[in-house]
């Protein structure tokens, strides 16, 4: 049942044969902008993985008929608050489920129009591919280089450029070749290697490329989309960068009526970048106090080694006083500590952004309070250019920000550990969250 | 310095990242709460909140808001979990409402939707101000829309519309005196990830969930069972079948399925061949309208 050498996929499993062997887990998020039929392309891949039930089908063709639609719209499939049905558009991120014989998905599906740096950047946080949609008709659209820089900025590790509604432009090759050509580029300034964008034909409507290889374009000798998505490697970056581990919590199991366990003292946490061991030395910070690993415990049993993103309890080799806020990180490679912080924000909040302004920031298990410096360059939407930086930022600006912490923090650059590099920003008063904020100049860095 | 670690497979993943969602709250809330039904997501919980802070105890209480319109087995199961882990349990019991008159029963007899009041009120008596639920994304189209943490005003209500971004694994749970947020756990498993991590953890289950026989009437396409909640009307009749429950709710509107599943590998790939969603094919209260589950969330339903 594995992926033939050319991506093509084999029948995807009625919504979960047994699998024959383990599967993985990839996350991915699709970006695109207003009627580029992201919604009827996500609602095919359900559909043509046998991951939407009788009920659910169901439930769409009603909805339809209602509508007087000739075909199920499938976009109604995913189309899931009343406002989205009655306005026929996607307000939220929303997030959908699909697994074939060779991995599970999940899908972070963000919507292009209404606060479009807001969604791109939820759903590429935690994306380990983005899948952008543009309309065969129209080719590259400001929308599309605007989404494609924030999952530049976000430092997603893959893209697929899907060119949507083929049907509508004839198959024609030399269109989608332009088009194909024309993304290269833009992916290339924007800092994306080449081996890690793929361009794909579809038409979501029709069914082309996506599950199902398409007889009308025999020009294309590619993967389908949901053959790449299977196929493709997943291990992310943040395994091969040094040893990240925020503390969330003591584990002291006092009073639990255990002997053994009266002195145990574990430090819960999720490994957040690179890998552990027994024996492994560590510092923790802010503090700087270097010690030993002397165990990596699960409720299973010890590891013998633990990579990024499980969740394990650490016990240490000497008594240091660690508590929630405060990183382990490999002794060879730490972190910087500072409270003096070069960011680039991304703005999300309809609450304009001055510098002066006293925010909480959260960072790994810590909040502390900011004052916000100088807001030194925006990035033109158009021009994908940092330039000159207005007085305020308002919504869906994209600038670098400084940022003075009360206390100390140990933070790298987003670009080399996303974990100890991302942060957010909190309204004080309301407790909302106001940015999502990059340690360092990533998208900067990448445009040189 | 690179070294192989393991690949974590897909239930791996899902459950280090329930975990780091328990610990998460754990740290950063006074009074969180795990609210529990007996049901297999529920119970799942449950297993998960054990495997985040052992070898301690799970630090913090269950609620269970019972419609009086139970399986005693679950309540069995129930009674037996809670002492073997050690925990607390707090019942709101939906008939002490009805009792004083804060709430009337239904014409229908269904207690489902009766249950927002009671878990407000008790939110509110027990000061808790994390209430983690099993729901689950993938099962209904509003709830592919939560928040992994998710805020609810004084009223208990919840806005779609202007919810928190959720970026990274970076949770924002600050929130108002009187707010409190709700927390899932497991927004990112499915029904069948759910199954297969049972059977890989050998979680026990209430006995209801295995094919057993039971008399049950036909209504509105689903088997329901008599209790003290009512039993057949008109022309419905009381038959005999070997069935299993695919949810545990309210026993006057949660339907029974016909199957001769008895071993977790027999409901799995029962699940697996289904055509139908488990709330669809089994509850009737998601069934009342499109908007359904939308409307009740906002009302601060689980």
């Amino acid at each position: 049942m594995a992926a033939s050498d050319n991506g093509e996929t084999t029948a995807p499993e009625a919504i979960g044969a047994e699998p024959c062997h383990p599967r993985d887990l990839l996350r991915f998020a699709t970006a695109g902008s207003v009627d580029d039929g992201k919604s009827t392309l996500v609602g095919r891949l359900l559909y043509d993985t046998k991951s939407v039930l009788a009920d659910q089908i169901e439930a769409v063709q009603r909805a339809s008929v209602d509508k007087g639609l000739a075909t199920p719209d499938l976009s109604l499939l995913v189309d899931g608050l009343r406002a989205e049905r009655e306005q026929g558009i996607t307000i939220d991120v929303a997030y959908r489920y699909f697994a074939t014989p060779q991995r599970e998905f999940v899908l972070a599906d963000t919507p292009g129009h209404v606060q479009y740096t807001r969604n791109t950047v939820t759903g590429a946080s935690t994306a380990e591919l983005a899948v952008l949609l543009v309309d065969a008709r129209n080719g590259i659209v400001e929308q599309t280089r605007r989404h494609a820089a924030v999952l530049a900025l976000l430092r997603v590790p893959r893209l697929v450029l899907a060119i949507n509604k083929i049907d509508l432009v004839s198959y024609d090759e030399e269109t989608l070749t332009a088009i194909a050509k024309d993304f290269a580029s833009l992916a290339r300034s924007l800092g994306f290697p080449d081996d890690a964008v793929v361009t794909i034909p579809v038409s979501a409507l029709v069914g082309d490329n996506v599950v199902e290889r398409s007889q009308r374009t025999p020009w294309y000798d590619g993967p389908t989309l949901l053959g790449h998505l299977e196929s493709v490697p997943v291990v992310g970056p943040e395994l091969r960068a040094p040893f990240r581990m925020p503390v969330q919590y003591v584990i002291r199991p006092r009073g639990s009526g255990r002997d053994d366990l009266h002195d145990y003292r574990g430090y819960a946490g999720q490994v957040a970048s690179g890998t552990v061991a027994p024996g492994d030395e560590v510092v923790v910070l802010p503090g700087g106090r270097r010690t030993t690993v002397a165990a990596v415990d699960t409720a299973d049993g010890p590891l013998d080694v633990a990579g990024a993103r499980r969740s394990v309890t650490i016990r240490l080799a000497d008594d240091i006083d660690i508590s929630r806020g405060d990183l382990l990180a490999a002794a060879d490679a730490p972190p910087r500590v500072t409270s003096e912080l070069e960011t680039t924000v991304c703005w999300l909040a309809e609450k304009p952004l001055r510098s002066g302004a006293r925010l909480l920031l959260k960072h790994g298990t810590r909040t502390t309070q900011v004052i916000v410096g100088a807001i030194t360059e925006r990035l033109d939407p158009e021009t994908l250019r940092f330039g000159e930086a207005p007085a305020q930022l308002q919504i869906n600006d994209i600038a670098h920000v400084g940022l003075r912490a009360a206390d100390a923090l140990p933070v790298d650059d987003y670009a080399d550990v996303r974990a100890t590099g991302s942060f957010l920003l909190i309204d004080p008063p309301t407790g909302n969250t106001l940015a999502a904020g990059l340690v360092g100049f990533p998208l900067a860095d990448a445009l040189g | 310095m690179t070294r192989a670690a393991p690949v974590l497979d897909a239930l791996d993943a899902l459950e280090s990242e329930s975990i780091h969602i328990f610990r998460e709250v754990a740290g950063e809330f006074d009074r969180p709460v795990i609210l529990f039904s007996g049901g297999k997501d529920s119970t799942l919980l449950v297993h998960l909140a054990v495997k985040a802070f052992a070898p301690a105890r799970v630090p913090f209480p269950l609620l269970h808001v019972d419609t009086g319109h139970n399986y005693p087995e679950v309540i069995d199961f129930r009674d037996r979990l809670v002492e073997r882990l050690d925990l607390r349990l707090e019942v709101a019991h939906v008939q002490d409402w009805i009792d004083d008159g804060r709430l009337v029963e239904r014409p229908d007899g269904t207690r489902n939707p009766l249950q927002t009041v009671p878990l407000l009120d008790s939110i509110n008596e027990h000061r808790f101000d994390a209430v983690f639920g099993g729901g689950r994304r993938d099962e209904e189209r509003a709830r592919a829309k939560e928040r992994i943490i998710s805020l609810r005003d004084a009223f208990g209500r919840w806005d779609p519309r202007s919810q928190r971004p959720e970026l990274w694994n970076l949770y924002n749970g600050r929130h108002s005196p009187g707010e409190h947020v709700r927390v899932f756990p497991i927004s990112n498993w499915t029904e069948l990830d759910v199954w297969r991590y049972i059977r890989r953890e050998n979680v026990e289950l209430p006995s209801i969930y295995y094919a057993h026989e039971r008399p049950v009437f036909r209504r509105d396409g689903m088997w329901l069972a008599e209790g003290p909640w009512g039993g057949p009307r008109g022309n419905e009749t009381m038959e005999t079948k070997t069935v299993r429950y695919r949810t545990v709710g309210d026993g006057s509107c949660t339907g029974a399925v016909e199957s001769a599943a008895t071993t977790l590998d027999e409901i799995i790939a029962e699940v697996a061949a289904s055509r139908l969603t488990e709330r669809g094919a089994t509850r009737a209260d998601d069934r009342l309208s499109e908007a359904a589950m939308e409307d009740r969330k906002r009302e601060g339903y689980f």
